[in-house]
């Protein structure tokens, strides 16, 4: 019947001249809508950008005043006396990424995957959190890692503080303030940062595909490797720089659940800028801790890109 | 089918229910093998249900499933000797095609790929577009991917669910050759599940109309157009007058039916109401195109013998090969009727009055306490 | 054996129960121990249980006036966040211009970059402008960083909009405003409201910026838990943390259950 009928005439619109530009008003009405938005984001995001680079090049003290001297000593006094600082935002940060991941990415894939129709709930329980203040709930951390608390005591009877103690995260049988209660801390904070990018990754593969994989002789954990995580990898990425990046600069885990021995550069740049005043070395140090996520963002997204995104 | 030809797939007793909802109710099934078996019927009909059954996607709630004389009920997946044609195709939209083709000769641990991958692709036409990603390629090509993929792994049986269902007309048709060619190419086993009674039609050698998570009736494609089993198969498969009437007689081979005050008779061997006896409701069914239409000044020439119906034309669709009447009788409120254009077709408009006869070798019977309208209209999506 | 099978059959809905039960065990022990009648001031061993701090949620000095100055920047941050962020989703969604992508990363970075960062080159800005710190800075700083979440919303959902709809709704008489305003913005609306939600979260919970843009006499609520940190917590900020998160569960619920309502009548 029709498998005879000639085919279409080809659509006439393809050879249509585009539509006229559009006139002199309309062509503004972007900026008009992007002004008030962009302007305050000049002021009060990039233009003190440009005066902390001026502070960060300052000498003087809190006292008397600072001056612009192009002293850039400011920069390599910061690196030598806080190097420890800047090693341990980078180490806790990364430790609590690849935490949050491994932590993460089951409850993800359990909402994308097998909650059915309590995927909203479960969705709303990963946000709920939040709805209490974020000091609070750090405080609450504080509580239950505290000595003699039964976490303390639980870990303790099944010998677990021994290996992390061999491992330099605890010591002497406590977990507060202890490298590993500071790393638990940023963990738990930005746990829903990593959940929600793996999850909306999660969520958009077709579960066909899975049956598809399996139907083309792949286990259970090959569907994984070669097919769901492959496929989440753009989320994997995403919540892992939504976690490192704050992270590095927290102060208020390693204030609140460490001790002295586990302050972060966060902890540096307040104290200098809020308490000593030295303005100029916190700028410095600001600016230091931008430049190593900057590199590390960089190198991560480039290693990441390498691998088969889609 | 033939009892004799081996059983590619064989189904016992099989059923499915999702908590209340029954999808496929038990039943019995048998693929002969290398044929190409198309399971037809409405969305929600169960079909896409036997299919996953079949596959390994879906657990049967009862029954067995054999490939061959083996019982693979229990296996997962990705260990039956099986492979699908997903509805949307299901591409690894991370892989590219001939890593999409690869995937399950990888997964069963063959190393050398390439000659294979390369084959099939040739198979579909694809070759030169082996290392673009399925993002880059048109329905038409990511719908031979998706082929290529299957058959690649030489399965016992090849399931393809609603294949074709995201192409165009055009392109659907040219596929449907296409998907016939290459099954009597390899040999595999296909069953198909589609909507389209004219797609299974047109490729499968048995059709299993299913409704209702039943299977309706089951034969070759001309079988069952010619006598269905039911008003659910004459109306979904094509489209028929069913008219109401009762059995007024039997004379040797034939039935002769009473509707209102038309006489129609039938062969009995095309009755398929349980009860032959006086009195007995039935529906009297004829296709649309077997039916002559002619002015009722010219009612002399219908032949003798011929069933007949008189009534008056409502309205008429000229489309090309055929004009389409639509004619009120007494009897029957809307028969349609489909007319070659070969004659002129002088003075049936609309309004005038006609006589409607045919052979009635093509009449067929059915059991007259179902709905009529069974498989028609919305239903029938 | 068959406790090993279940095991192994669901590995992903055990750790996703330990996961949440991680999320959710601090909001746990805050709700708890706002039930507590400690002895001294530090509210951290379990004396005895007491609804005394639920009757007097303002029972501690300034906690009540935090929480009001709280709200009232979150207010105030949300709503001109909110102007300012869709203005600018629209001219970034809808319409192709040149520095679109300038715009586009300036909108970025302050999303990509550690809240320390901000707060310190921010509270530079104003030492260096000499301007006092107080209300009116930290409302600054909120509106700044708050900004940047709203336009990422709103630009998702206007991007996923089918922009013949405009179109249609000019072919069926409406004017631009009309259409704009008939068709554009209801369908907008969910973005703009989950940008507006985000932001009054993100504002009423911050810690780090505000510290650095804060005077002494402006204490917001977060302000308020850090010092009583350094001092002891009253029992009355386990009260106000739980009753907030029992408040917003509560709205997002009836949230969703209006939606789904509103969605089975239309079906």
């Amino acid at each position: 019947m029709t498998a005879l009928a000639p085919p279409p005439p080809a659509a006439p619109e393809a050879d249509a001249p585009p539509p006229p530009p559009p006139g002199g008003r309309r062509k503004l009405t972007p900026y008009w809508l992007l002004l008030p938005a962009i302007l305050w984001l000049l002021v009060f995001f990039a233009v003190p950008m440009f005066f902390q680079a001026s502070t960060s090049v300052q000498s003087g003290s809190s006292g008397e005043g600072y001056e612009l001297t192009w002293h850039w000593a400011n920069y390599t006094d910061a690196m030598s006396e806080y190097a420890e600082h800047f090693g341990r935002s980078i180490m806790y940060a990364a430790a609590a990424t690849l935490l949050c991941l491994v932590i993460g990415y089951p409850l993800a894939y359990m909402i994308a995957f097998r909650a059915g129709r309590w995927r909203n709930v479960l969705l709303v329980m990963v946000i709920a959190p939040f709805f209490t203040s974020f000091l609070i709930r750090t405080l609450a951390w504080k509580h239950i890692l505290s000595d003699g608390g039964p976490l303390v005591g639980a870990l303790d009877a099944l010998h677990l503080l021994d290996v992390t103690a061999t491992l330099g995260m605890t010591e002497d049988d406590r977990l507060l303030a202890t490298p590993l209660a500071v790393i638990c801390g940023l963990t738990y904070n930005f746990l829903p940062f990593m959940i929600l990018p793996l999850y909306s990754s999660l969520e958009r593969i077709n579960p066909a595909l899975h049956e598809a994989a399996q139907d083309l002789y792949a286990k259970p954990a090959t569907v994984f490797r070669k097919v769901t995580f492959p496929l989440s990898l753009p989320g994997v990425v995403a919540g892992t720089l939504l976690t490192f990046i704050p992270a590095s600069g927290d102060y208020i885990n390693a204030k609140l659940l460490g001790s002295p021995g586990e302050q972060m550069i966060g902890n540096a740049i307040q104290r200098q800028f809020l308490n000593v005043r030295d303005y100029p070395t916190a700028a410095a140090m600001s600016f230091l801790l931008m430049a190593a996520i900057l590199i590390i963002v960089t190198v991560y997204i480039r290693r990441a890109g390498t691998e088969e995104l889609v | 089918m033939s009892a004799e030809q081996a059983a590619g797939v064989t189904l016992t007793g099989i059923s499915k229910t999702f908590g209340d909802f029954t999808a496929v109710q038990p039943m019995d099934l048998s693929i002969p093998q290398g044929s190409f078996f198309a399971l037809l019927g409405a969305s929600g009909c169960g079909k896409t249900t036997t299919l996953r059954m079949i596959a390994g996607l879906e657990q049967p709630t009862a029954g067995r499933v054999m490939l061959g004389d083996r019982d693979v009920t229990s296996l997962p997946p990705h260990r039956r000797p099986v492979n699908t044609v997903f509805q949307s195709y299901a591409l690894f939209p991370h892989l590219s095609v001939q890593d999409n083709v690869a995937f399950g000769l990888r997964r069963r641990g063959k190393k050398q790929v390439h000659k294979e991958v390369e084959d099939v692709l040739e198979l579909v036409e694809l070759g030169p577009l082996a290392r673009r990603k399925p993002a880059q390629l048109s329905g038409g090509q990511q719908q031979r991917v998706a082929l290529a993929r299957a058959i690649v792994n030489r399965p016992e049986v090849l399931l393809l669910d609603e294949p074709l269902g995201a192409l165009d007309l055009k392109l659907r048709r040219q596929m449907q050759l296409e998907l016939k060619r290459i099954q009597t190419e390899v040999g595999i086993t296909f069953v198909h599940v589609t909507h389209d009674q004219e797609e299974a039609m047109t490729m499968a050698d048995t059709i299993a109309v299913m409704n209702h998570g039943r299977v309706e009736q089951l034969g070759a494609p001309a079988e069952l157009y010619e006598s269905p089993g039911s008003a659910f198969v004459a109306n979904f498969l094509g489209q028929s007058n069913l008219i109401a009437a009762e059995i007024s007689a039997a004379e040797g081979d034939e039935l002769v039916l009473r509707a209102g005050d038309t006489k129609l008779t039938l062969p009995r061997d095309r009755m398929r109401a349980t009860s032959a006896a006086s009195g007995t409701k039935v529906l009297a069914g004829i296709r649309p195109e077997k039916i002559a239409i002619r002015s009722r000044s010219d009612e002399a020439a219908v032949p003798e013998g011929h069933n007949r119906l008189t009534g008056t034309i409502k309205d008429a669709s000229f489309t090309g090969v055929s004009t389409q009447y639509v004619v009120a009788s007494p009897w029957c409120p809307e028969l349609a009727v489909f007319a070659q254009n070969v004659e002129s077709a002088a003075g049936l408009t609309p309004g005038a009055e006609v006589v409607l006869h045919w052979n009635p070798a093509h009449t067929f019977g059915l059991d007259g306490d179902q709905d009529a309208d069974a498989g028609t209209g919305e239903d029938a999506l | 054996m068959r406790v090993l099978t279940f095991v192994r059959r669901n590995l992903v809905v055990i750790a996703g129960t330990l996961a949440l039960g991680y999320l959710l065990l601090p909001n746990l022990v805050v709700l708890l121990y706002s039930f507590n009648k400690p002895v001294s001031r530090y509210n951290n061993t379990w004396q005895e249980f007491s609804t005394e701090a639920w009757s007097d949620p303002c029972g501690a000095p300034g906690i009540c006036d935090s929480v009001g100055l709280s709200l009232q920047i979150g207010l105030l941050s949300t709503l001109a966040a909110t102007a300012l962020g869709t203005l600018a989703a629209f001219a970034l969604a809808r319409h192709r211009f040149r520095g679109r992508a300038g715009v586009n990363s300036l909108i970025f970075l302050p999303m990509a970059m550690p809240e320390v960062v901000m707060a310190a080159s921010l509270g530079t800005l104003f030492l260096n402008m000499r301007i006092e710190f107080g209300f009116t800075t930290i409302l600054i700083a909120h509106i700044m960083f708050c900004l940047s979440f709203v336009v990422v919303a709103v630009k998702a959902r206007l991007a996923g909009m089918d922009p013949k709809l405009e179109e249609a709704a000019r072919d069926l008489y409406a004017g631009p405003l009309q259409a704009f305003v008939r068709v554009t913005l209801p369908l907008a609306l969910p973005g703009i409201a989950a940008g507006a939600m985000l932001s009054f979260a993100l504002s009423l919970d911050d810690v780090i910026i505000t510290q650095f843009n804060s005077g002494p006499s402006t204490i917001t609520f977060p302000m308020f838990v850090w010092g009583a940190s350094l001092k002891g917590v009253p029992v009355q900020v386990n009260v106000i943390g739980s009753a907030m998160f029992f408040i917003a569960v509560l709205l997002v619920m009836a949230g969703q259950l209006l939606g789904n309502g509103r969605a089975r009548r239309k079906s």
